[in-house]
């Protein structure tokens, strides 16, 4: 007689789950993991392409450097002047056969690069303070407002970076780097109670 | 730390860019047509200029794009800053003649 055991479905561990589940309150900046979702990496030059991606997606890309829009629980972040992430959560597949079947005939590129970086809030009032400990950013509220994003550097990894309210920043790192970026804030972010 | 002004990005820190060698340099259209002599020139030849000096440079970690840059290679002071496709531009006469006068005697 042979027992068979059912074992709950295989969930992904993030590169980072042990170290969010650990991490230590400190109300000057928390640092809280965001839920995987949907990326996806868009490049065009043509206009009628930036157009229709942007009409199959449902949020405008911005044509502003270093700036993002969103809505609908999806953002599209302005990386180059021809490439774009665009974020989302659901199934990676039907959003990528949308886009794709939007922009038939028209060079572009789209890729989906949903599992090569995991993100995580930066959030209080010495957020900037604690980013700035390895990122050489102006992160004032002048020259890094609400609504920007970039890509850029964090210590020796390179992440991108957006500001989502005036106290909150969403860092995306390399799955590869993360634990060492999440760490670096975490030992930038002991400085303060 | 030195800010770079990318053309497409606004000024950044220089840890973000890569430098990319000497700009405005057209590879041949036909280079199997070249003799040895100009395509070592093309190659390995570089003004390699004291004072003001076209670069390209790559904002690597941030929009990913290439430019063009003029850079004093005596004060590391970048004059200027523009996109790829782009005339040299007409570099400040008062940015040139301090640069000389600062770095380049004789040494
Ligand atoms: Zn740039």
């Amino acid at each position: 007689m042979v027992e068979t055991v059912a074992f709950p479905p295989a969930r992904p561990i993030g590169p980072l789950d042990q170290r969010a589940s650990h991490a230590r309150a400190r109300p000057a900046v928390r640092m809280a993991l965001v839920p995987p979702g949907v990326r996806l990496s868009f490049r065009a030059r043509d206009e009628a392409a930036i157009a229709r991606a942007a009409e199959g997606f449902g949020v405008a890309l911005p044509r502003e450097a270093c700036r993002f829009s969103s809505g609908g629980g999806r953002a599209a972040l302005w990386l180059g002047p021809d490439e774009w992430m665009l974020l989302a959560s659901g199934d990676p597949d039907t959003l990528f056969a949308t886009l794709e079947g939007a922009l038939t005939d028209l060079p572009h590129s789209l890729v989906d690069v949903s599992h090569r970086s995991v993100a995580f809030t930066v959030e209080g009032p010495e957020a900037a303070a604690v980013l700035n400990a390895g990122c050489p950013l102006d992160l004032s509220l002048q020259a890094f407002p609400v609504g920007m994003c970039t890509r850029t550097v964090l210590a020796k990894s390179e992440i991108v970076l957006r500001r989502t309210v005036e106290t909150r920043f969403v860092v995306d790192a390399w799955r590869s780097f993360a634990a060492y970026v999440w760490q670096f804030l975490e030992e930038a972010r002991r400085e303060f109670l | 730390m030195l800010l770079i002004t990318c053309p497409y990005c606004g000024p950044r820190p220089e840890l973000e860019f890569r430098y990319a060698g000497e700009a405005h340099i057209a590879r041949p259209e036909d280079p199997s047509g070249v003799e040895a002599d100009p395509w070592g020139e093309f190659l390995y030849n570089r003004t390699n200029a004291r004072g003001p000096y076209a670069e390209r440079w790559r904002h690597f970690h941030g929009c990913g794009r290439f430019f063009n840059a003029i850079r004093d290679t005596t004060t590391d002071f970048f004059l200027a800053t523009y996109k790829v496709g782009e005339p040299r531009p007409d570099v400040p006469a008062r940015a040139v003649a301090s640069a000389s006068t600062g770095g380049a005697g004789e040494r």
